[in-house]
């Protein structure tokens, strides 16, 4: 051990140059955001929580092909379908068990008709879990409320696909 | 104090009893406040050395956080394991936090501004927090559990080491102040270096016990980097693994009591616990109420405690027994050695 | 008030000097243990002798006693093999408790029929008058009873070296032993070589 190393370990040279580095980065500015006030922008793909859109004339979109429940790899959707009184085939069931989604966005690539999707919203956490098993109505009241932002999101990635 | 209840026409028997009965809750209920105020300290200055914010949401800067933390623990369930040593499993918690509060009994604030001024009061700390060691061996022992096992076996063998050497560094105070009372060791430290800084630390022979009892007082109330005993990343949480709701905010608690009574011990042993920084009436800061200098440097040694704290990684247990057994004491013991030597030759001019 | 604390202290450290003996569990019996050190120190701090009171703390329960806890931790009591050897060791233990008895009876018929009477202190042993007893032990300790002191240090150190002798163990060449020092004083220079090989070749080290 060299003399130089010798006096360095005894004035506890490292640890005062450690101590030094942290004490500048203390009084640098914090590269956090201040999350509830400050949100990071999110990408027009963002895959947050789901929903189910409806024509413009307030019409559901879902047809109930069952292709999202069919493509889901986390079996997280399931359906029930039965014509409607006006004979158009409708869903009567549509649950989202959002514990089991990965949210993969599997099931609004493979809708045909752009019902279910994956809004920008990804501040929903609940208080139980049943609160987490999204039923139909649950969805569609999601659809509404975030439809602006969805159709915003939808045609800023059309160019994309 | 006694003497104004005396005053109100209680005898004098009734008088000494309400007295240190105020006394001790005047001392106890803002230490609990600044518990949680240094807990939240803590986590700022964390915060800010990573970068980030740190507990901003509750009350004004998030300054009502510790409480927010103690209302929800509060509101845990207590579990006490099936196979766990219930009465030891419920009195270590006990035995933790009443150990460190009573250390505080002989800490002076400011001039005759103390408990009980015994004159055995370093002996008195060091006696009160060689006890700590039990709570934790307690939980970790009653637990019935092998990760807080580990913890206790750690914690003994760390604390008595560093327990050692820290005694030698606190009879090399006692030699220079020549007294075991805490009082007179701050009353020592006016004007000591060059009749213009008061405090120990100015001296060439003092300096380096103080950088010892610094880190040794890191170990000794198991901070980072000498976490050892709660090393999450190799025991879970330690002797608290088993804990919840209320036990676990008494050792919270405890722990961080402990934690400013060594802040409060570096700034009377080593940096004139009242006394203002300098001797030299330049600013007329001695017309400052001592307990804002003793509270003011405390508040320091706190800060350096967590900065500590986020700089230096987790050491290793085998170095850290090696550092107090190899290190610190041949180390604190030839210091004790050549300084009651300096003593001898300069206070008595050699004659043995 | 005094009078309170005496007995206070006094009683519970004779009935947990008790417990330690009846405790089952020896984990307990060191609790108590550490329990009746502390009223011990609580009677002394009553008749005015803190100084041996904070080293009784210090050294017994701060130390001594966390040893004992540590090691009695370690074992893996089986309570029924606790009381399997329970015949067998019977006369042993009823011999021991006659004897004790037998101490007890003479202790007490000693004690009712006279104190001895060991006379006041005189010289160097007197109490000094406003000296605390800190100083009056090492007064004490340091001139009269000096020679017994070092002594007492002396055979401390040779126990201390005798355990130490006992212990070591010599260090086996093979593998499991590390330098610490060695490790810390390990540089990046020391321990790290920059190359640039070209394609194709390769590094000698």
């Amino acid at each position: 051990m060299s003399l130089a190393q010798l006096v360095k370990s005894f004035t506890l040279w490292e640890f005062v140059k450690a101590h030094a580095l942290t004490l500048k980065y203390f009084f640098k500015p914090k590269v956090t955001i201040n999350y509830p006030f400050e949100k990071n922008p999110l990408s027009p793909r963002f895959r947050g929580e789901h929903a189910l859109r409806r024509y413009p004339n307030g019409e559901e979109r879902c047809i109930a092909c069952k292709l999202c429940e069919a493509v889901c790899p986390a079996q997280a959707i399931t359906i029930e379908s039965e014509p409607r009184a006006d004979g158009s085939r409708r869903t009567t069931r549509y649950d989202i068990d959002m514990t089991k989604c990965i949210y993969c966005g599997f099931c609004q690539e493979a809708c045909p008709v752009d019902a279910v999707v994956e809004g920008p919203n990804f501040e929903y956490a609940t208080e139980t879990r049943e609160e987490l098993l999204y039923d139909k109505a649950k969805l569609l009241a999601n659809g509404d409320k975030w439809e602006r932002a969805i159709a915003a999101n939808l045609e800023a990635d059309a160019p994309y696909r | 104090m006694t003497d104004a209840f005396t005053q109100w026409g209680m005898d004098s028997g009734w008088a000494i009893f309400v007295a240190s009965v105020a006394g001790i809750l005047l001392i106890a209920l803002p230490l609990m406040l600044a518990v949680a105020m240094i807990i939240y300290m803590d986590r700022k200055v964390w915060a800010a050395i990573n970068l980030r914010r740190g507990p901003n949401v509750v009350g004004p800067f998030g300054l009502l956080q510790s409480f927010a933390d103690g209302l929800k623990v509060f509101l845990q369930e207590t579990i006490v394991p099936s196979a766990a040593n219930k009465g030891i499993f419920i009195l270590a918690p006990i035995v933790t936090f009443t150990v460190a509060l009573l250390a505080w009994a002989v800490i002076p604030f400011d001039a005759g501004v103390v408990l009980a001024n015994i004159n055995v009061g370093v002996l008195y700390i060091l006696a009160i927090s060689s006890l700590s060691v039990y709570g934790v061996t307690m939980a970790g022992w009653a637990s019935n559990s092998k990760y807080p096992f580990f913890s206790a076996m750690r914690a003994a063998a760390q604390m008595i080491s560093y327990e050692v050497s820290i005694g030698f560094i606190l009879v090399c105070v006692i030699l220079y102040a020549g007294s075991f009372n805490l009082s007179e060791i701050v009353m020592g430290q006016l004007g000591h270096g060059f009749g213009i800084v008061n405090g120990y630390w100015f001296n060439l022979l003092l300096f380096p016990m103080w950088v010892v009892f610094f880190i040794s007082s890191l170990a000794e109330t198991q901070r980072v980097p000498f976490d050892l005993t709660e090393a999450e990343s190799e025991l879970v949480a330690g002797y608290q693994t088993e804990y919840s709701s209320m036990a676990f905010a008494l050792f919270w608690l405890g722990e961080y009591a402990n934690i400013l009574l060594m802040c409060a011990l570096n700034t009377l042993l080593f940096f004139g616990g009242w006394l203002p920084p300098l001797n030299i009436d330049l600013i007329p800061w001695f017309d400052v109420p001592g307990i804002v200098w003793f509270l003011l440097k405390t508040w320091f040694f706190f800060f350096m405690f967590s900065w500590v704290m986020a700089t230096v990684p987790r050491y290793r247990y085998d170095q850290l027994m090696r550092l107090g057994w190899k290190v610190f004491l041949p180390m604190s013991l030839i210091f004790v050695v050549v300084i009651s030597g300096w003593l001898m030759f300069t206070r008595y001019g050699g004659a043995a | 008030m005094q009078v309170f604390a005496f007995y206070l202290f006094a009683v519970l450290m004779i009935a947990s000097a008790v417990l330690v003996v009846m405790a089952r569990n020896p984990v307990h019996s060191v609790l108590w243990l550490i329990l009746a050190f502390f009223n011990a120190a609580g009677l002394m701090v009553l008749v005015g002798a803190e100084f041996i009171a904070m080293l009784l703390v210090i050294v017994y329960v701060g130390a001594v006693a966390v040893l004992f806890l540590f090691v009695v931790m370690m074992l893996n009591i089986d309570f029924s093999t606790l009381r399997s050897g329970f015949m067998k060791n019977a006369p042993l233990g009823v011999a021991i408790a006659l004897i004790l008895l037998a101490e007890l009876v003479f202790g007490i018929g000693a004690w009712r029929a006279g104190g001895l009477d060991l006379g006041q202190p005189l010289g160097d042993a007197a109490t000094m008058a406003g000296v605390s007893n800190t100083k009056a032990i090492g007064a004490l300790l340091y001139s009269r009873y000096l020679f017994l002191f070092e002594t007492a240090g002396i055979i401390l150190l040779v126990a201390m070296i005798g355990a130490i002798v006992l212990t070591h163990r010599e260090k086996r060449a093979s593998r499991g032993q590390q330098n610490i020092s060695r490790q810390v004083n390990r540089r990046p220079q020391d321990a790290t070589v920059m190359r640039q090989p070209t394609v194709g070749e390769g590094v000698e080290l």
